[in-house]
């Protein structure tokens, strides 16, 4: 089947009253941008649409991209015929017959904008779907539950045909909400969470702590493939490396064993609001899966969540294993997380770590630690690294050379 | 006097760029790529990089892509990997009598340890029929391997018809050796069915010991090699860093213009075969005719009866022009070409046949040049024919 066109709708941005113009426009760039790699393609918005004329490029490459990108609610692949009858009833049939699995029920709904087509709807109903009837013997007509809907569309010029139709990823537009930094540790949980957030109109970065040398190169590797992964849904993405081995290595030293978790987590809050004031954030995303380990309790997160002022969003919160799982597997960073290099948040790990830590103690241990321990964190964010990332790697002239190898 | 390289099947010579990309890569990433450190972590990112390209040129994903040492360990890999796979006690693989030595003796190796085999005739053009893969399947079949475009007389097997058929047989893997075809004849490999597409770096401007094979999604392989579990433990070994990148760049360079290229190749052997055809003494081998989908654009087999090849080679070599005998790895066995053989000739054309095939960097001048070479060198031989 040859596509000429692609209808595009637009999901919950319609409702969005005076600012909808804004966002649908914003929606339209993105599509465009994601889309970068066919050049042929041209665009036309409408209301709550967009389509997307193919000239010649390939439909299937088309729609795998198009599935990815937020704020779409479905798509469909049109055909277009001349505006003759048996041009439109043959297309009609083609379409049809491409239908898989083939369906047992259909109806056909005309819809006549150009109204000197010589036959009204009504009656081209009628001439197009006895004509699909005839070539198809197994098939039936049901206009009230029909398993397929075929639409034709008669304009002025050609008469567009189409039945399929596709979900997109709904969401809202990235970057429609706002701006939040991304706890990102490399395991399963936190691309997931990175990958809701973007759905639901989030613009991230990122922020991944390493304690070189007790975490590997890898490590770091691996954290800069799932961001580039990240980074194929949310356009280029901001990594912030942060630099953790002294403030790890003194919680480590201050002698309380199964607070170190909880220490280590309110640190890490610490200095992601910090990158988040820099940035503009209004907010922080993290992996944490209610009950998952001693620092996801909801005594920990209580503790935990208190040493930020910045709202702490848990898109996963409710969620089993299992289903994040099966998230990451269809976001493609599933691969990349269960690769087994250690992260931070691994090593130093107590046997016991407390479940229920006492806010009290814990202020206490910080208060403790004192101007020393502001120093280190001060000293983290100056230390932090910040790369970014496209979905192929690093862009700029940083690595020059080796793009001459290539 | 100027020497002409016509042994483009043999190996390509490398570009002057692919060379520096090597070397280069070599200085600066030493490190083992599967080392913990930095400089371990950036060898393999650049390898990694190199693969994403391949897959990229190719048409695959990156995952489908298994570094080997070349076009012999990728077809060992696809065949006997693919063999050893299946754990069933009646198995079967079907190939053809025109299939490279790598692919061929790995099947007679296979049969000599009790596996099942058939092995395809091709006509006289040296084409295999579809239809005879069809009737060849059994239940019991796992693999066909088919060559993509033979070494010795440049004729495209019809891979994308013997896909469609390997397709309806889900038990059935299809490999293809295509070391011949990258770059020189357009595919592609996943929609025409094949599972299993092996490369070598030096047919296409790259250095030699390094290959690859693209393996599609879900297609399994017992491992050749054992020891690191490199290569997502089918290929074990330390990766091949400096080479796979020169071949990354090696491949999209000789991908870069290819239409335009494959055009003027097509353009040359079109006036080498001319000129063949008006030398009495000398019958081409293979597909005489200048239709694109049935000859590789930069192969021309020619035989004469008679007159021993190797003769041939060495008074051609003598006037500056530089071929082979049948394919380079079978030149110096004397014995007659397996693939001749097979399309239905006589031992004496079968042993007396030479491969001229180019690259880029000859011109229809030199052509013209190669033409009266092969006049004056016929000429000269002519009083020493053998009469049978």
């Amino acid at each position: 089947m040859n596509y000429d066109l692609i209808i595009v709708r637009f999901g919950e941005i319609t409702i969005k009253g005076r600012n909808r113009n804004r966002f649908e426009a914003m929606l339209l760039l993105q599509i465009q941008s994601a889309l970068k790699d066919f050049p042929a393609l041209s665009y036309v918005r409408g209301y709550a649409r967009v389509y997307i004329h193919l000239n010649g490029e390939d439909y299937g490459l088309v729609a795998a991209r198009l599935k990815d990108i937020f704020g779409i609610m479905s798509f469909s692949p049109v055909a277009s015929a001349p505006q003759e009858l048996e041009s439109i009833q043959k297309c009609a049939l083609e379409i049809m017959r491409t239908v898989d699995p083939a369906p047992k029920t259909f109806k056909v709904s005309v819809k006549r904008g150009w109204k000197q087509f010589p036959h009204d709807s009504l009656e081209m109903n009628h001439l197009i779907g006895s004509y699909v009837l005839r070539h198809c013997p197994e098939l039936k007509v049901d206009v009230r539950k029909p398993e397929v809907e075929l639409k034709v569309d008669i304009q002025h010029k050609e008469t567009y045909l189409y039945c399929e139709v596709e979900k997109g990823a709904g969401g809202f537009p990235l970057g429609m909400n706002g701006k939040a930094m991304l706890l990102l540790s490399g395991g399963i949980d936190s691309p997931v969470a990175g990958w809701m957030a973007m759905k639901k109109g989030l613009k991230i970065e990122a922020v991944h702590f390493h304690s070189y040398p007790f975490t590997s190169e890898q490590a770091k590797e691996k954290v800069v493939t799932l961001a580039q992964r990240l980074a194929y849904y949310g356009g280029k993405i901001r990594l912030h490396l942060v630099p953790f081995t002294d403030i790890q290595t003194k919680l480590a030293q201050s002698g309380h064993d199964s607070l170190i978790i909880t220490l280590m987590r309110r640190s890490m809050l610490k200095i992601t609001e910090r990158l988040a004031e820099r940035s503009g954030a209004l907010a922080i995303v993290s992996g944490d899966s209610l009950g998952q380990v001693a620092s996801q309790t909801l005594g920990s997160m209580n503790v935990i969540g208190r040493s930020s002022s910045l709202p702490l969003l848990r898109p996963l919160v409710m969620m089993d294993k299992q289903e994040i799982i099966d998230y990451a597997v269809k976001i493609n960073t599933f691969e990349t997380s269960i690769l087994p290099f250690e992260d931070c948040c691994t090593l130093f790990v107590p046997k016991s770590p407390a479940t229920n830590p006492d806010l009290r103690i814990v202020e206490r241990v910080e208060a403790h630690l004192g101007e020393q321990f502001d120093r280190l964190i001060d000293d983290a964010v100056e230390g932090t690294e910040t790369v970014l990332l496209t979905e192929t790697g690093v862009p700029g002239a940083s690595k020059q050379r080796e793009d001459e190898w290539f | 006097m100027k020497t002409y390289y016509y042994d483009h099947c043999a190996s390509t010579p490398m570009s002057p760029t692919v060379i520096e990309t090597m070397s280069d890569v070599m200085k600066l990433h030493y490190a083992n790529p599967s080392a913990l450190h930095r400089s371990g972590a950036e060898a393999m990112r650049l390898a990694e990089r190199a693969r994403s390209s391949i897959a990229d040129k190719m048409g695959a994903n990156p995952k489908e892509v298994i570094f080997t040492s070349g076009g012999t360990e990728s077809n060992n890999l696809a065949i006997k990997g693919s063999v050893n796979k299946v754990t069933r006690e009646s198995k079967h693989v079907i190939t053809t009598a025109i299939e490279h030595a790598s692919v061929y003796e790995s099947v007679r190796q296979l049969e000599a340890l009790g596996i099942h085999t058939t092995i395809l005739a091709v006509d006289q053009q040296g084409k295999v029929n579809p239809e005879d893969v069809e009737k060849a399947i059994r239940k019991d079949t796992v693999l066909v391997s088919v060559m993509h475009v033979n070494n010795e007389t440049g004729v495209i097997q019809p891979i994308q018809e013997i896909g469609a058929i390997v397709s309806k047989h889900p038990h059935v893997r299809f490999h293809v050796d295509g070391v011949q075809a990258i770059g020189k004849v357009p595919f592609s490999w996943k929609e025409w069915g094949v599972h299993l597409y092996s490369g070598s770096a030096h047919k296409f401007g790259g250095p030699k010991g390094v290959g690859f094979l693209l393996a599609k999604e879900g297609t399994e392989l017992a491992s050749l090699l054992n020891g690191g579990e490199q290569e997502f433990g089918m290929r074990s070994g330390t990766l091949n860093v400096p080479g796979v990148v020169a071949m990354a760049q090696a491949l999209r360079i000789t991908l870069e213009n290819r239409e335009d290229r494959r055009m003027k190749m097509y353009a040359m052997r079109h006036r080498l075969l001319e000129i063949v055809a008006e030398i009495p003494e000398l019958l081409i081998n293979g597909v005489p005719t200048d239709v694109t989908d049935n000859a590789a654009p930069h192969v021309v087999n020619f035989s004469y009866p008679g007159m021993r090849p190797e003769v041939m080679i060495h008074m051609l070599e003598k006037h500056g022009i530089l071929a082979s005998t049948q394919s380079a790895c079978s030149s110096k066995s004397l014995q007659p070409s397996r693939v001749l053989l097979a399309m239905g000739q006589d031992a004496d054309r079968a042993s007396g046949s030479i491969r001229i095939s180019f690259g880029d960097e000859h011109t229809k001048e030199d052509i013209e040049i190669l033409g009266d070479r092969l006049k004056m060198v016929v000429d000269k031989l002519k009083p020493l024919e053998r009469k049978p």
